[in-house]
């Protein structure tokens, strides 16, 4: 059985479809990185995984069990813990604090306090801080490690690298390769190629919300990639 | 030692203040909503006590039936009425207005209910002489009540304090305060927390309802009068910061003594006068929350 398995998900705000009947599965210990283009309707299929919006069609089942008209704080019980596009920390709680957060579920399981400094060891010199002070890339460990401390079936990871500098970001998803490579289930939506193929078992490309390309990381041509990013049709010879 | 006497009756006047603006501070620092019925439910918490008190009830024992009473009607009021009115202004130009309407007509429907019930006659809670029991300190007197007051509210504001810095509940409940989106992604419910926010708000509101029905004259309409000096002890002291509350109450109890002092017909016109200058000088109050959320 899938560990995460979306089934024909449409997603609008408003008028405007985002995403458009897309179908996608994780299975178990499994890192799939969707990727596209800005607007191609990946943070707001992340959305529509973690309950922060719901989809007005398809569903969505966890271990078999539909989660998909369930609201974000009901999931995260379940076990779906989304890293939020632009960190989203808690300004006036400290590091720790922050990181407290994610114990709120008590879901139990490998990850606590001391895992998550082992993980992110500068966060630990810094526990006191609050979130407000902290560096993009600082923040985004702690919601990295806030995710993590729900002890999540699945980890949904949304746009690790935006805003932060490469020597960052790098630093990132070394951690996010550690953490997948112990056996969580995740699910990457990233713009950056080269972070997303460093982590990723599978791809799935999105453009204009629907999938345009499904295809296993290992071997990947980059250029294919590139060409299902814009949509662009290559004619043979 | 007139003037000592009027600053230390002052900061016991600000006891009460304090005791008053708690609730309203909280409610407003985890929401952003400001209850304007703060008053009258006040006012409402003092009848109820002395309904129980009529029925035979000593008034430690009303006070214990009450301040839960409250709470449960802190937590309905804010799932069925302030809820939906939050939701619906999320998004819109009239933001915050929604739930201050909403707050503005519970005030005045039950202001009228408890005319209806109560009449327009004042009442007070029988104290068994407590009220006019007084010590002397070093030739000034001081009021038992008052004294108790005070204390009570340091201990409240106290609590609550240590409450949200120390529990999980109340990490959470801050954690909704600076983005309740991103509390729902770690799994905190926020209607649900905003419930528990307005329920603790309303138990301390109870409580204060009760110490103002045992040192005053109340009737219906001096909800009014409590939402005004509890909402300047408030601003004055920064909002969303409880222990900016407690001295907010203090400086406008100290500055009605003090101005009554001046001038016997001047004391609430001074508190005013004071609550402008803070609003003018320092508009985030005393002592503002040190991270904006």
């Amino acid at each position: 059985m899938n560990a995460l398995e979306a089934t024909d998900l449409t997603v609008r705000y408003g008028d405007l479809t985002a995403v458009d009947r897309v179908t996608l599965t994780l299975a178990e210990g499994e890192t799939l990185a969707v990727l596209g283009a800005n607007g191609a309707g990946k943070s707001t299929l992340l959305a529509a995984l973690a309950g922060t919006h719901l989809p007005v069609s398809g569903s969505v089942l966890l271990d078999g069990e539909p989660v998909g008209r369930l609201p974000a704080h009901r999931r995260v019980r379940r076990g779906i813990a989304l890293v939020p596009e632009g960190r989203r920390l808690f300004g006036s709680l400290t590091v720790e604090e922050n990181l407290l957060m994610g114990r709120y579920p008590r879901r139990a399981g490998q990850w606590d306090l001391g895992a998550v400094y082992d993980m992110f060891p500068q966060l630990a010199d810094m526990k006191d801080r609050r979130g407000s002070v902290l560096s993009g890339g600082q923040q985004q460990a702690v919601a990295i490690g806030r995710a993590l401390l729900a002890n999540p079936r699945v980890l949904l990871l949304d746009e690790v690298s935006l805003g932060l500098a490469p020597t960052v970001v790098a630093q990132l998803y070394d951690a996010v390769r550690r953490i997948t490579a112990s056996g969580t289930t995740a699910l990457v939506v990233e713009q950056d190629l080269d972070q997303a193929l460093r982590v990723a078992d599978r791809v799935q490309c999105l453009l204009g919300g629907r999938t345009v390309l499904e295809s296993p990381a290992a071997g990947l041509d980059r250029d294919t990639v590139a060409d299902a990013y814009f949509g662009i049709t290559r004619r043979a010879g | 030692m007139d003037w000592l006497n009027a600053g230390v009756q002052g900061v016991l006047l600000g006891g009460q203040y304090a005791l008053l603006a708690c609730g309203l501070s909280l409610i407003f620092g985890v929401m952003r909503i400001v209850n304007l019925a703060h008053g009258v439910l006040a006012v409402l918490a003092a009848y109820l006590s002395l309904v129980l008190v009529q029925q035979g009830l000593p008034l430690w024992l009303a006070t214990v039936v009450v301040v839960p009473v409250f709470a449960a009607l802190g937590y309905a009021l804010q799932r069925g009425l302030f809820n939906p009115a939050l939701a619906r202004a999320r998004g819109r130009a009239s933001g915050e207005l929604a739930p201050l309407l909403v707050s503005f007509g519970v005030a005045v429907a039950l202001t009228n209910l408890l005319q209806e019930v109560f009449s327009a006659d004042t009442r007070t809670l029988p104290t068994g002489g407590l009220a006019s029991a007084g010590l002397a300190v070093g030739g000034l007197s001081v009021g038992v009540l008052p004294l108790i007051t005070l204390v009570v509210a340091a201990a409240v504001i106290a609590g609550v304090q240590l409450y949200l810095a120390r529990t999980s509940t109340g990490r959470a409940m801050r954690a909704v305060a600076d983005d309740a989106g991103a509390a729902a992604m770690t799994g905190v419910d926020p209607r649900h927390m905003y419930g528990v926010a307005t329920a603790l708000g309303f138990a301390t509101l109870a409580l204060a309802g009760v110490f103002v029905g045992m040192s005053t004259q109340f009737s219906p309409g001096s909800g009014d009068l409590v939402l005004l000096f509890a909402f300047e002890a408030v601003i004055i002291g920064g909002l969303g910061s409880l222990w900016g509350t407690l001295l907010g109450g203090i400086v406008l109890g100290v500055a009605q003594t003090v101005g009554a002092q001046i001038d016997p017909q001047s004391g609430v016109l001074a508190g005013h006068l004071v609550f402008l200058a803070v609003l003018l000088i320092r508009p985030g109050g005393l002592m503002p929350r040190s991270v904006q959320a």
